[in-house]
């Protein structure tokens, strides 16, 4: 899903031992779910070869590895497009979409802009699954309506998080 | 441009309920404004329906200014061009579902006859041919409605103004509802501004506007690519 993207948010903020980073992410997106060490390592081992992160010399101390990684600009760029991005209106995508708001309120971007782009992109949808309706079959008709109770679901997500963003925006920059 | 609001600000004392709030809306476009209670839907439809003054900008209506029109020509301007439904409470409950649609013709000078055969092809349009004879205050909600779009549309207003039309009624019905006005706005070429909650209300429209804290966030957001 999105964890390459997540750390990549996480260590924009500043560089960050894996350590670190893997305890943000069980904090702000882990949701009861710790990431293991192993998949921070693989992903980050990863993100340093595709020239979007950079990892520091190794630093004298226990622990697996000490190394402290970098953002680069080709990494930056990449969280900076995946936050002003609306993600495709499909059902269950709540942690997608809270992703994007915690790190767009942590990195101090426009969450509000986001959010808004988010419901004009379900709302499209909307109006795609409405148009099935009224000239699909009874079948296609049971299936938008499938879908169109997810999106609504997500839309109202998406009402009460703008509702709440200042709250939120405290809690994410307090810790 | 059918309507325009430019920079419209109107209070109500001391609260400010719409701040420099713009819109553009199109000859026959199906607009839904949308956004948290509160934060002035419902100022800006009565402000575009000239039934509020704002207390500055501009409306403007077919190229007419309405905001400082006399109010003779504004009341007549919105009884013959435009057309309301609200949430409830427009019907006379005491009249029938006929005369309840016949009304605006008749106070428009109608004759008494065209008026009841009009309202009866309005009525059966909206699948209530039967209901002619019920008194509106023995109809279903759902049925309630449909008889306020007959009446709204009977004197093929230019703009239909709808303030949570479907927010009484169960989602189905409240899709039903939407789909008899919709389709009949089309065909009439009628332009549809209709404040709603509700997504899918809202799906029914060509576009959505977002109104936070008394200003449209995205007053032209979807228009060029029509
Ligand atoms: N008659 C009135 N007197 C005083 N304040 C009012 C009046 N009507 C509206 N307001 C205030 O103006 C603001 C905007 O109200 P408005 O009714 O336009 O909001 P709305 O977006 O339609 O809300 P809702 O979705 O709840 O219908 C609100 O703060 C409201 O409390
Ligand atoms: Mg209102």
């Amino acid at each position: 899903m999105s964890v390459p993207l997540a750390l990549l948010g996480l260590l924009e903020r500043e560089p960050s031992h894996g350590y670190d980073l893997k305890r943000d992410y069980d904090t702000y997106f882990g949701r009861g779910k710790a990431l293991p060490f192993g998949q921070v390592y693989s992903t980050l081992g990863r993100l340093a070869r595709d020239g979007k992160v950079t990892a520091g010399m190794s630093e004298p101390g226990d622990g697996p590895d000490r190394k402290r990684y970098a953002i680069t600009p080709l990494g930056q760029q990449q969280v900076e497009e995946w936050l002003s991005e609306p993600v495709a209106a499909e059902p269950y995508l709540q942690t997608v979409l809270f992703t994007k708001v915690v790190l767009a309120l942590m990195l101090g971007r426009d969450a509000a802009a986001y959010l808004d782009l988010q419901r004009a992109t379900h709302l499209r949808r909307m109006r795609e699954f409405t148009q099935i309706k009224r000239t699909g079959s009874l079948a296609d008709a049971l299936l938008a309506d499938h879908g169109m109770f997810h999106l609504e679901a997500d839309l109202r997500w998406i009402d009460v998080t703008q509702a709440r963003l200042g709250a939120l925006a405290d809690m994410v920059r307090e810790s | 441009m059918i309507i325009e609001a430019r920079r419209l600000s109107r209070s109500y004392g001391n609260t400010l309920a719409l701040r420099e709030a713009d819109l553009a809306v199109e000859a026959g476009e199906i607009l839904a404004v949308m956004g948290p209670s509160g934060s002035g839907k419902s100022t800006l439809l009565h402000c575009l329906a000239g039934i509020f003054t704002p207390d500055s900008g501009e409306v403007w209506f077919g190229g007419r200014r309405l905001d400082t029109m006399s109010d003779a020509r504004r009341t007549k301007l919105r009884r013959t061009a435009f057309g309301f439904v609200f949430q409830f409470g427009q019907l006379v409950p005491e009249l029938t579902v006929a005369d309840n649609v016949a009304l605006p013709l008749l106070l428009g000078r109608v004759r008494r006859k065209e008026a009841y055969a009009r309202a009866a092809g309005w009525l059966e349009r909206l699948g209530l041919g039967e209901l002619g004879g019920r008194r509106t205050g023995q109809l279903s909600g759902g049925q309630a409605q449909r008889v306020a779009i007959a009446r709204a549309l009977v004197l093929g207003p230019r703009v239909l103004f709808a303030d949570e039309p479907t927010g009484a009624l169960d989602s189905l019905t409240g899709e039903h509802v939407m789909e008899l006005l919709v389709g009949l706005a089309r065909e009439e070429g009628t332009t549809v501004i209709v404040v709603t909650h509700d997504a899918r209300v809202a799906a029914f429209a060509d576009r959505e506007v977002i109104v936070r804290d008394g200003q449209v966030t995205n007053p032209f957001a979807g228009q060029a690519v029509r």
